[in-house]
């Protein structure tokens, strides 16, 4: 299968919805003639033009809110937010308006709509370009939350999120958006909600988001050739979650370590723990769950502090060693 | 009833040059030169180091932005409080600060300003009441509004500088933060440095009116709009507006009109705008145009940036010979 990379993906992925759908339109900051800070609309405005492709001013309250009100009046809009960083600035139209309409009015209306952002850290940008702040998403009712770790996932996903009636947090990684991978060229959609098992193993599950999916792949490369058989599974989409096969990969193997980049504390880590705990699954535990994620600071400038602020391949393969070193 | 959209015209404030040039005097003015051609050099230093790989990051120029920085510096007095953003290097340097911390900085070592935590984009200097640099478009202009009222409540005659961009001007929080220094008299300046775009985003695309400075009349506070390539306009509109916070008449906003040479960032192919149009603002070098108001000489201009250089280049020495962070020290600076 001919290959591109998750940004050329996901560029696809709109072309290819907009062509299709009149009600879908881009928002956002720089998307035009810029392109997107990280290339993703590139070349759509020569395609559709001004009233399709529409570029604002520093306001992402007012993209957010623009999306809301464009979705709830027949338009499916996709909003970018240049950094995921900047989503604090829409909180209030996501959180209190564009997650709470529909139930509010009682089931009577719909918000459809996506919000891109690029999450994540490793290109230096330091404190306030890094953030990984999916879970804020993940607590809130109302709003889907969706994250690819590759370019098939990332045409897939998008497509889904387009067509779903409701509002979608969709979030990208920089690091990601160079990675290649197969991608068929036409459309096709990834479904919403539907965890995915990665790579097959018995000896331990590592659940990974994002990034850490493609890193836990490289350890699990590692691993094998100490003998260490690892299942990998990704959500894809964080809220609402498909835990069902996390549950039966821990019933399988025994042992499960979780994965983020995101700081460890409040993060996503810690509801599937709980899920996996308050389950049966909980009863073939040979070992106690353990988490990997971000450290307890903000992103650092200086590149090796960066390094070491969020779970690398090393960290995932001595963690997978130890926990499988482990008996209870 | 009919109704018209109500443009208020206003012209671009033009100085007593020779007023200005008497009361500076031409020792003072040719420090300015100096400081211009330091940041200016700065900035060439940081694009060289990037383009050679040797940052991890990102970065903002503000070549071409100099006179600005320098005019409103030099119309501040020590204590008053310093806000500003990404683009910001050039401000940091004419408030005083030492170059080779700046560099240290921005190569992320732990002698830099912020230890090599904070980069580019969060240079700040808090001994010298530089509250930061900022990575959040107009994420110190709500911050200006406590300084503000610490200042009023204090009962300091200290003024709270705050700069930023044209697009920030378009914020919520620009407009919040104005109403409530306005409702409030705070002692607080508002300088918009208007390079004209943000980002890719021509200043005409993102607003109807006229002039920034014009906004000033909505939260019924002072405002000028000036030649932000002419280093006296700009000191002269910041110092009369920080006369006027210093007794007690409230904040001011300032418009400098300016141009960005360079592209946004480290990534920027500048499909917005022609070449034609940059080397038109090019041919409008504010360090030159000051070096030409007190006639310097060629020479001794050749020789002034020649000096800049070098300190440009002994700062990145110190840089260099500076430790990078420990990892051990990570965990580090979250919590007081
Ligand atoms: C809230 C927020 N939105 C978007 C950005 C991305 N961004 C950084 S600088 C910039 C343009 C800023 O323009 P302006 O305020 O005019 O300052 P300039 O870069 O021209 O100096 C943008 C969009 C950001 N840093 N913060
Ligand atoms: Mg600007």
């Amino acid at each position: 299968m001919r290959e591109i990379t998750y940004v050329e993906a996901i560029r696809e992925a709109l072309f290819q919805k907009m062509s299709e759908d009149k009600t879908v339109f881009i928002i956002g900051e720089d998307v035009g003639i810029y392109g997107g800070a990280f290339g993703a609309t590139a070349g759509l405005i020569q395609q559709f033009g001004e009233e399709r492709v529409i570029d604002t001013p520093i306001s992402e309250a007012g993209i957010a809110g623009a999306c809301i009100g464009a979705a709830l009046t027949g338009f499916r809009p996709v909003g970018e937010i240049q950094f995921m960083d900047f989503v604090t600035l829409s909180m209030e139209q996501l959180v209190l308006q564009a997650a709470k309409i529909r139930f509010m009015f009682g089931g009577k209306a719909k918000v459809p709509f996506v919000l891109r952002m690029p999450g994540g850290s490793g290109t230096g940008a330091a404190a306030q370009h890094s953030e990984s702040l999916e879970n804020w998403f993940v607590h809130v009712p109302g709003l889907k939350v969706v994250m690819p770790s590759t370019p098939y996932d990332a045409k897939g996903l998008l497509i889904a999120s387009i067509e779903d009636d409701n509002p979608v947090i969709f979030v990208e990684h920089k690091l990601l958006y160079k990675v290649k991978g197969p991608v068929p060229e036409e459309m096709y959609r990834v479904p919403l909600s539907k965890s995915n098992v990665v790579r097959q193993g018995k000896d331990l599950t590592i659940v990974a988001t994002s990034i850490m999916v493609q890193r836990a792949l490289q350890a699990a490369e590692q691993l094998a050739k100490e003998g260490i058989d690892v299942e990998i599974i990704d959500p894809r989409t964080l809220r609402p979650l498909d835990d069902e096969p996390i549950l039966e990969s821990v019933v399988k193997t025994g042992k499960v370590l979780i994965v983020h980049e995101a700081v460890k504390m409040g993060g996503f880590g810690g509801e599937i723990a709980a899920r996996i705990a308050e389950s049966t699954a909980f009863d073939y535990l040979e070992a106690p769950i353990r988490r990997l994620g971000g450290l307890d600071i903000p992103i650092p400038y200086n590149r090796k502090l960066e390094y070491h602020a969020v779970p690398q391949v090393e960290n995932i393969v001595e963690e997978a060693r130890n926990l499988v070193a482990l008996r209870v | 009833m009919q109704l018209t959209s109500t443009a208020i015209e206003t012209e671009i404030y033009q100085p007593d040059h020779q007023r200005l040039l008497e009361e500076l005097g031409e020792v003072r003015l040719r420090e300015w030169v100096m400081k211009m051609a330091l940041i200016r050099s700065f900035e060439e230093k940081a694009e060289d180091l990037f383009a050679r790989g040797l940052v991890h990051g990102t970065m903002h120029l503000s070549i071409g932005q100099e006179a600005v920085a320098i005019g409103a510096s030099s119309a501040m007095q020590p204590g008053d409080y310093l806000l500003n953003h990404h683009r910001g290097h050039g401000h940091c340097l004419a408030w005083g600060s030492d170059v080779n911390l700046m560099m240290a900085e921005f190569l992320g070592k732990e002698t830099g300003y912020c230890r090599g935590r904070g980069g580019s984009m969060h240079i700040a200097n808090v001994e010298m009441n530089n509250l930061g640099a900022n990575g959040i478009v107009a994420g110190g202009i709500p911050i200006s509004v406590g300084v503000g009222l610490s200042i009023k409540m204090r009962g300091t005659r200290q003024v709270c500088l705050t700069i930023f961009g044209d697009g920030a001007a378009n914020t919520g929080a620009f407009h919040e933060s104005l109403n409530m220094a306005s409702i409030w008299n705070l002692p607080v300046i508002y300088l918009c440095e208007n390079n004209q775009y943000a980002m890719s985003m021509p200043i005409q695309k993102a607003i109807k009116i006229q002039h920034i400075g014009q906004r000033a009349c909505a939260y019924g506070i002072a405002g000028v709009t000036v030649d932000g390539n002419d280093a006296l306009a700009v000191y002269d509109a910041v110092r009369t507006a920080a006369e006027r916070a210093r007794n007690g008449e409230g904040p001011t906003l300032v418009e400098a009109i300016t141009y960005r040479w360079k592209g946004h960032s480290k990534s920027d192919r500048q499909a917005y705008r022609t070449r034609e149009e940059v080397k038109e603002w090019q041919a409008r070098d504010p360090i030159r145009r000051l070096a030409q108001l007190i006639k310097m000489d060629e020479a001794e201009y050749e020789e002034i940036f020649k000096k800049a250089q070098a300190t440009i280049e002994e700062a990145v020495a110190f840089a260099n010979a500076s430790p990078e962070p420990d990892v051990s020290t990570i965990m580090e600076g979250v919590y007081a």
